[in-house]
């Protein structure tokens, strides 16, 4: 019985599959599987909640609910910017968490098929490469494919790097 | 057979629920009537129609283990309530039926785990049946052939075989050789025979009297286990379920034509035997109110199922019940007090919204009472503790229950037993001391133990007292010294502050561990079960007179009143319950210490200050004291001040758990939409104070 339960799933995933939210963080266009966006909110009023890492930049109140928002720009070190009219919360929801993701702006959902992805290159350079996991030619641009597991869990290891 | 398990889930569910409430109350019966010495009819009635349920449900969901122990007990009981028996060996019958109880009780938590329900029941069958000749031999009863058991219709879960007369039937002659030294193959032999009945229209065995008779197990070591039956199931499936059998040595399987010789004879005895099940059974009907012997009076027996009108409801569906209850909590707060009503003068509304205020205050009362659950279960529960330990240790002991009917959340009575269960282990073994010093310090030889709760404004009270030697005070302060615990000397900690010690981990003073204590563990697990539910434990001993411990439980957990205060532009709680008063300070009052650390004077005593917007690192413009408030806020032990830009006000708020990504801060204790939808954090007194 849990096999057909299981395969149920899976044609319900297909319809989802290969379809990536795109939004843009300064002057990188990155890509977010659809299935894990909940919705899309503007931004709003943020409660600061004390000791948390500064990309963490408190809690919203999302119609009773309470979710904890992420800043994408200091997740990725880069120069903070104001927020204005058109910047987005993405709440994203895997595993069970729920948070909510602080963009610049969305732009829209596209097809991005299997082949058009090739695994991130091995730079150790790179910040947030580690996030990536992997990048989406679509025409003649090319999307950063977040993970977002590595997004959320990867806390752990910052916190001691902060500290080293 | 077990392939349908979704389709079975409600059935399977219902049948644990029953089952632990049955062997719950089976314990109860059990323990109240071996300190009464005397098992009523009353009681008797009740054992035998508990044993008999469990019986039928759990050979109805192929629980064979524990349908064989459940009858073999229920023997033993018919045999009490028949024969009128006058010498009863209390201790070794409630032993043997609280390990027939234990047996279940893990069985069916091997089952609502999703395990499979493999515990051997053999060897307390195999006691029950010893328990039971004895006691026949004991009370001169002639030992009958008590052989209509094999004829006892269990109910089967899949229609019976009797029907399907019309399938083709075929005999078959199975010889079973167990491996030597496997002991007691005739329960083995007995349950052979118990699975093999679902699928035979008709069997027969040779030896035929298997549990009875201790001659039948010789009898199957020397010539195997003989049976004859006949079948519509194949061969293949038979000799798969013999195959599967437990120390089988060698089978023998033949499909045959007509039984062997052995069995017609057996067949021919069989037939006469089943005249007389009919008059068996009238005696079953009798209600023997004759029976005068050890049954005099009927004790009390405490039925801990109320027989009130109860219905059952899934937790979840509370649950949401009280989230729903919450939130509209919340909304009429944001109705009533919304800002674009501000300065408008309403008086008709005004009044409404007050009727809308008392309404929902009343509606959050009775669902707040739906989840009260009366304590007495988990007190009832510590009965077959205290039985067991005082047997154990030689000590005799009373356990005293007060207020039993003291209501408190279901959340809390799951929560407290682990820590009574430790709480009065401890009394046991530490507390009381044995009889005979008991009697030299010239206490009742007979320990006693108090169980009370109580209920004391917003509080649930839970106190565990014991009349035993009481805390060493000296000793404990060594210990803790010893391991580094403390550093101010004896006299300045008081008694309160070293006992207290005894609730950190790895804390004991046992020279040596033993079966129940001297790991230092249990209290700590006491402490962080009340800590987990917000609730406070305080100890007081006299030395030589005993110990007392009193847990403090707050009643609501979700909806909390709080005081709203302003550290910047951010709101912050406090709840109500920790606020000892408020006031604005003086320039002078202020006193620094050496360390730079903040000191205030009241009355005489100094209360440290911590400031907000410093420990949570907030912007704001009011940094001078005599700009600010102060809030004198206490926990558990100490108190301390808490200064604040201003207050807002009081207000009742539902408490929302942090979301669990965002590692929890210390001295935030959760968080709360306030009336126009912003956030307001909860302070958590104990962690602030605790920096």
């Amino acid at each position: 019985m849990a096999e057909i339960i299981d395969e149920t799933i899976e044609t319900s995933e297909d319809t989802q599959k290969g379809k990536f939210l795109t939004f843009s963080v300064g002057k990188e266009a990155y890509g977010i599987e659809i299935k894990f966006v909940t919705e899309i909110i503007g931004i709003q009023e943020i409660t600061e909640v004390p000791e948390l890492p500064d990309y963490v930049k408190g809690i919203i109140n999302l119609r009773g609910k309470i979710i904890p928002v992420i800043d994408v720009r200091l997740r990725f070190r880069k120069e903070p910017k104001q927020y204005n009219d058109r910047t987005c919360i993405v709440v994203i929801n895997i595993k069970e968490t729920t948070v909510g993701l602080i963009v610049d702006n969305v732009a829209e959902v596209i097809n991005i098929d299997d082949s058009n992805i090739v695994p991130p290159p091995q730079i150790k350079a790179g910040f947030h490469n580690r996030y990536v996991r992997g990048i989406g030619k679509v025409g003649n641009e090319v999307k950063l494919l977040l993970d977002c597991d590595k997004l959320l869990n990867d806390d752990e290891l910052d916190k001691i790097a902060e500290i080293v | 057979m077990s392939g349908d398990g979704i389709i079975r889930e409600p059935m399977l569910e219902i049948y644990l629920f029953e089952a632990t409430q049955l062997m719950e109350q089976l314990e109860e019966i059990s323990i109240e009537c071996e300190k009464n010495k005397k098992i009523g009819t009353e009681a008797i009635n009740e054992i035998f129609r508990i044993m008999h349920t469990i019986k039928s449900s759990s050979a109805m969901m192929m629980f064979n283990n524990i349908s064989v122990l459940a009858h073999s007990l229920e023997d033993l009981f018919y045999f009490i309530r028949e024969s009128k028996a006058i010498n009863i060996d209390f201790e070794k019958l409630f032993d043997l039926v609280l390990l027939g109880i234990d047996f279940i009780k893990g069985e069916v938590s091997k089952i609502e785990n999703d395990c499979n329900a493999d515990g051997l029941s053999e060897p307390l069958v195999l006691k029950s049946s010893n328990l039971l000749q004895d006691m026949k031999k004991a009370n001169g009863v002639i030992i009958k052939d008590d052989c209509q058991e094999k004829k006892e219709d269990t109910k089967y879960y899949i229609s019976a075989y009797e029907k399907l007369g019309s399938e083709i039937k075929q005999k078959y002659f199975a010889r079973i050789f167990y491996e030597d030294g496997c002991e007691m193959e005739n329960v083995r032999a007995y349950t052979v025979v118990h699975n093999l009945k679902e699928i035979v229209s008709e069997m027969y065995h040779i030896p035929e009297d298997i549990i009875e008779s201790d001659d039948s197990v010789e009898a199957i070591r020397r010539d195997g286990f003989l049976i004859g039956f006949s079948t519509s199931t194949s061969k293949e499936k038979i000799e798969e379920q013999l195959n599967g059998i437990i120390f089988l040595r060698e089978l023998e399987l033949q499909q045959v034509e007509e039984y062997p010789l052995e069995f017609k004879a057996l067949k021919a005895k069989i037939q006469i035997i089943l005249e007389n099940p009919i008059t068996e059974e009238t005696i079953y009907k009798e209600t023997p109110d004759k029976l005068d012997t050890n049954k005099e009076e009927v004790g009390n027996i405490i039925k801990s199922g109320k027989q009130q009108s109860i219905i059952s409801v899934n937790i979840s569906k509370l649950d949401m019940l009280l989230d729903l209850v919450g939130e509209i909590v919340i909304s009429e707060a944001m109705v009533t007090k919304n800002p674009d009503l501000e300065g408008l003068t309403l008086e008709n509304f005004n009044k409404a919204s007050r009727q809308l205020r008392k309404l929902t205050n009343e509606l959050q009362d009775v669902v707040m009472s739906i989840r009260m659950v009366p304590v007495s279960t988990t007190f009832h529960k510590m009965n077959r503790i205290v039985r067991d330990m005082s047997k154990k240790l030689n000590k005799e002991v009373e356990l005293v229950i007060i207020g039993e009917d003291t209501e408190v959340d279901k959340n809390i009575i799951d929560h407290i037993s682990d820590p009574l269960m430790h709480l009065v282990r401890n009394s046991l073994d530490h507390g009381l001391e044995d009889k005979e010093e008991r009697i030299a310090s010239s206490k009742p030889p007979m320990g006693k133990i108090t169980l009370e709760a109580k209920n004391a404004g917003g509080d649930v009270f839970i106190i565990v007292s014991d009349d035993g030697r009481g805390l060493d005070r000296g000793k404990i302060y060594e210990k803790a010294k010893f391991q580094g615990l403390v550093t101010k000397p004896e006299g300045e900690l008081t008694d309160k502050e070293i006992f207290s010690c005894i609730l950190l981990p790895g804390f004991s003073t046992n020279e040596s561990v033993t079966e129940f204590s001297g790991r230092g563990v249990g209290m700590d697990v006491v402490k962080k079960n009340i800590d987990s539910i917000g609730g406070a434990i305080s100890i007081e001993s006299v030395v030589g007179r005993g110990s007392t411990i009193s847990i403090k439980i707050p009643l609501t957990l979700a909806i909390i009143d709080g005081l709203e205060v302003a550290v910047g532009t951010s709101k912050y709680t406090i709840p109500i319950t920790s606020i000892r008063e408020s006031f604005k300070p003086k320039e002078n009052d202020v006193i620094a210490d050496s360390e730079g650390n903040e000191m205030i004077m009241i009355r005489g005593e100094a209360y440290a200050i911590h400031r907000l917007h410093r420990i949570f690192n907030i912007d704001t413009e009011v940094i001078s004291s005599n700009n600010g408030i102060m809030v004198m806020v206490e926990d558990n032990t100490k108190a301390a001040c808490l200064f604040v830009d201003s207050l807002i006000g009081e207000q009742q708020v539902v408490v929302k758990a942090l979301p669990t990504y965002i590692k929890k801060a210390k001295g935030i204790a959760g968080c709360t939409i306030l009336g126009d939808g912003n956030i307001s954090l909860i302070i958590d007194v104990n962690g602030i104070l605790d920096r």
